[in-house]
């Protein structure tokens, strides 16, 4: 089993990592760490996306990874300006701690 | 046949070391090993003939976004001794949550027919090179490719008004 490595292999270890960043979201109250976890949820979707593109010979899966991560580059610095902007207000980085929107 | 012991070298290593971005206490760990999973991840572009995106992998998120996190933890003077928890109920619910999710996705594939099944190495495609990415990044992708850019000057801006000081507005703790 282990001699081939087929499609299935990179679905389930792809699978395996973006639970494991759900896991990551749903465990830990530190926003970075939060953040951090989104990182891996879109990394997993990336190697799946470039393990499509390269069996079925298509290049347009890779420009997806490409603005993929143009995206998350985007995403990265206002997040974590906006985790800055919260311990700057409110002196934790507790994510439970950023409720006063609710109200 | 070497192709596949790195395959599943690789998988071992980004799967170890997503293990313990998620479960090491210390922030600066934490951010340390997804550095060493997106190393694995690059290693698997590498093999699945998509050097332009490893190169890019490193650059941008090993590089680049990693060392962001860096230092907005080490702005903030994070450390393991004023980490925040959760209660033990929690982390057991979402562990079976993410346990079962998996297994779901699992199963879901089980079922799935995905066709003849090529092997993935040794792989003959090379349009994972940088001068077929560009070709085709530069004609049929260009109106996203500029779209981006805007995106890219607004996500600047943002982060520029977001994280200057400003003294009118009253912190909300207070």
């Amino acid at each position: 089993m282990l001699k081939e490595v087929f499609i299935d292999h990179y679905i389930y270890l792809a699978l395996t990592l973006f639970c494991i960043g759900i896991l990551g979201v749903l465990i830990r109250r530190n926003a970075i760490v939060l953040f951090m976890s989104i990182e891996l949820m879109l990394n997993s979707v990336n190697l799946l996306l470039v393990a499509f593109s390269s069996r079925m010979g298509d290049a347009a899966g890779q420009i997806f990874v490409f603005f993929i991560m143009t995206v998350a580059a985007a995403e990265v610095a206002v997040g974590l300006a906006i985790i800055v902007m919260l311990y700057r207000n409110t002196r934790s980085i507790d994510i439970g701690d950023a409720n006063k929107l609710k109200w | 046949m070497l192709a596949t012991y790195a395959f599943f070298f690789l998988a071992f290593i980004a799967i170890f070391f997503a293990l313990l971005v998620v479960f090491s206490k210390n922030p600066i760990h934490s951010c340390l090993y997804l550095v060493l999973t997106m190393f694995a991840i690059a290693g698997n572009y590498v093999l699945l003939n998509a050097q332009f995106l490893a190169v890019v992998q490193l650059i941008v998120y090993a590089g680049a976004i990693m060392v962001l996190f860096l230092f907005t933890i080490m702005l903030l003077n994070l450390s393991s001794e004023n980490e925040p928890v959760k209660s033990n109920l929690i982390k057991f619910i979402a562990t079976i949550g993410g346990g079962s999710l998996l297994l779901l996705f699992v199963m879901a594939l089980k079922k799935t027919d995905l066709g003849p099944a090529p092997l993935m190495f040794p792989n003959p495609n090379q349009q994972g090179m940088i001068q077929n990415l560009g070709k085709v990044l530069f004609s049929e992708y260009v109106f996203p490719f500029e779209v981006i850019s805007i995106l890219i000057l607004i996500s600047l801006m943002g982060a520029v008004v977001l994280g200057r000081k400003d003294k009118k507005v009253n912190p909300i703790n207070e």
